[in-house]
């Protein structure tokens, strides 16, 4: 009698844990992020402090160990950073909460809510691309040639950025061509800034006169943004860095140093530095969601996926007119965070996102730029985040910028990838304290 | 800004392109062709309804694009429009000047 009181309760015990697992396992839905770089590191804290944790659980994957941190392959040529400034391990940056999975990603198949990674299958309630873009040599002809990483570099990889560091320490001078494939690229004004800091980095060494730098673009002028090019094309005088517009390159002549383009154009070199085609992720065109770079149509106010209501894309991953760029995924990763909170209690999504980006431009010898501008407004004029106050200038050089410049790294590391805000830096761009007719504040000047 | 090409008053970029293009004629492009030394062709004028038809469609516009055109390659869209291919044909075809400068 006892016996089967006590067998009845075990097995009533042991079915409500039955029914009680089947219960989480219907009820718990998961958020999965696709990469692990700035913007999926940001949302993953985000989110972890914002989805109800008995009803999501969220997962993060990416093969790589390695977190960079991009903006600073820009210094590292120079000897300005050294390799450990700019690398960290990724995981330290993954909140407790969130569960991360170090595999590659084989295929999303956003029809069935799923994707292949290298040995399991991992189905989703809500996705998250946030794959970024890289670089792809091999869509120019005989880019990947014998000089490659001989006397043609990129400094969009690490490994490319220390090669040319190395190369750079005992070059003894010659044409140096920085040039820029097609757009669009990752951070649109580095190539710009590298030319700006070679022009610094051989007057310090003492060869600035036997080195002449020239600055290759596919574009009308050297700034992407008309304004710019007006407020700052005197940078390339005073620093005499010529340059050739226009330029779409064709192919790489490696034979006899130069590059030639599509007009039959010829630029030759001594040391190239290049910006190559930057394309979305293989997997997105192994997932046919891409357009011919890889880049997935996103929405680009709510930045929610064109094809499929729940999936989401963020930072260089997407196809909207906005750089691309760490500042940029910053002011994506705020607005998708309220985004993916609305969508998750059927809610309307905020048209919210403006293409808000905020960029410094080395200038090289101590000083920088501050440029700020979305889809819609061109660079300005100004102070920044103060009005009237600053401290820092828009669209004016500076020293206090280059300090700018060189905090953001502590900035990066310690607040932007953990999701915490910046002071006084707003998602949407704000109208305080700049000026929006360049040529009346010409006048003043 | 306002502009008169082909004896019509048109409104245009401060760069020269048409801000309707509803107002287009082939006699607008002929001229505005004429401003850039090139002459139109038959292959011209497939290029520019292919560049009509996409931004139609919303298609954003690249050199990147041309190579899927059908129409032409690369090498023959910079043999007919010299200079800047993209700047100049989308002037003529009096669509927007791309935005690929971002």
């Amino acid at each position: 009698m006892r016996i089967g009181i006590i067998l009845h309760q075990e097995i009533r015990s042991l079915t409500n844990a039955h029914i009680s697992s089947l219960n989480l396992n219907t009820t718990m839905k998961n958020l999965l992020i696709l990469g692990a770089g700035t913007s999926g590191t940001m949302m993953a804290n985000h989110l972890v402090k914002k989805l109800p944790k008995k009803e999501w659980a969220i997962t993060i994957v990416d093969q790589y160990k390695t977190h960079y941190y991009q903006p600073g392959f820009l210094f590292l040529p120079f000897d300005i950073y050294s390799e450990e400034q700019v690398k960290k391990t990724g995981k330290k940056f993954i909140p407790k909460g969130v569960n991360y999975i170090q595999k590659k990603i084989e295929q999303i198949f956003p029809e069935e809510n799923k994707v292949a990674l290298e040995d399991e299958t991992v189905h989703y309630d809500i996705l998250i691309v946030a794959t970024g873009s890289k670089i792809a040599p091999d869509e120019t002809e005989d880019l990947l040639g014998p000089l490659w990483h001989k006397d043609i570099f990129d400094f969009y990889t690490y490994e490319g950025a220390l090669a040319l560091r190395n190369k750079l320490r005992d070059w003894e001078g010659g044409k140096l061509v920085v040039h820029i494939t097609e757009m669009p690229i990752k951070c649109p004004v580095a190539p710009l800034e590298f030319a700006f800091l070679a022009d610094s980095y051989f007057h310090k060494k003492g060869m600035r006169d036997k080195v002449e730098i020239t600055y290759v673009t596919p574009l009308s002028g050297a700034f992407t943004k008309p304004t710019c090019t007006t407020a700052l094309t005197y940078l390339l005088d005073e620093k005499d860095i010529k340059i050739e517009t226009d330029f779409a390159i064709e192919r790489v002549d490696n034979e006899n140093k130069q590059i030639i383009d599509y007009a039959d154009t010829t630029v030759p070199f001594d040391l190239l530095v290049t910006v190559p085609t930057n394309m979305g992720d293989e997997v997105i065109e192994r997932s046919g969601m891409g357009d011919d770079l890889n880049f997935i149509p996103t929405h680009k106010h709510t930045l929610q996926s064109k094809e499929h209501d729940n999936v989401f894309v963020i930072g260089d991953a997407t196809n909207v007119p906005a750089s691309k760029a760490g500042s940029v995924a910053h002011f994506q990763a705020e607005t998708l965070t309220d985004n993916i909170i609305l969508f998750t209690k059927g809610y309307k999504l905020k048209e919210e996102f403006d293409g808000h980006a905020n960029c410094f431009i080395e200038t090289g010898k101590n000083k920088a730029l501050l440029i700020d501008f979305n889809y819609d407004q061109e660079p300005v004029h100004g102070t920044f985040p103060f009005a009237g106050i600053g401290p820092l200038k828009l669209l004016k050089e500076s020293i206090f910028n280059h300090w700018g410049k060189l905090a953001f790294r502590w900035i990066y590391w310690n607040m932007l990838l953990k999701g915490i805000a910046i002071p006084f830096v707003s998602r949407n761009m704000s109208f305080k304290g700049k000026v929006f007719d360049i040529k009346a504040e010409k006048q003043h000047v | 800004m306002d502009l008169t090409i082909a004896g019509i008053r048109l409104d245009v970029t401060e760069e020269g392109y048409l801000t309707d293009v509803s107002q287009w004629n082939e006699e607008i492009a002929k001229e505005i062709a004429q401003k850039e030394d090139i002459e139109l062709t038959d292959k011209h004028w497939e290029v520019i309804s292919w560049i009509q038809e996409q931004v139609k469609n919303e298609v954003a516009l690249s050199i990147r694009g041309i190579k899927k055109s059908g129409v032409l390659n690369i090498k023959e869209f910079y043999a007919l429009f010299p200079g800047g291919p993209l700047k100049k044909a989308t002037k003529i075809a009096g669509v927007p000047k791309p935005k690929s400068c971002i």
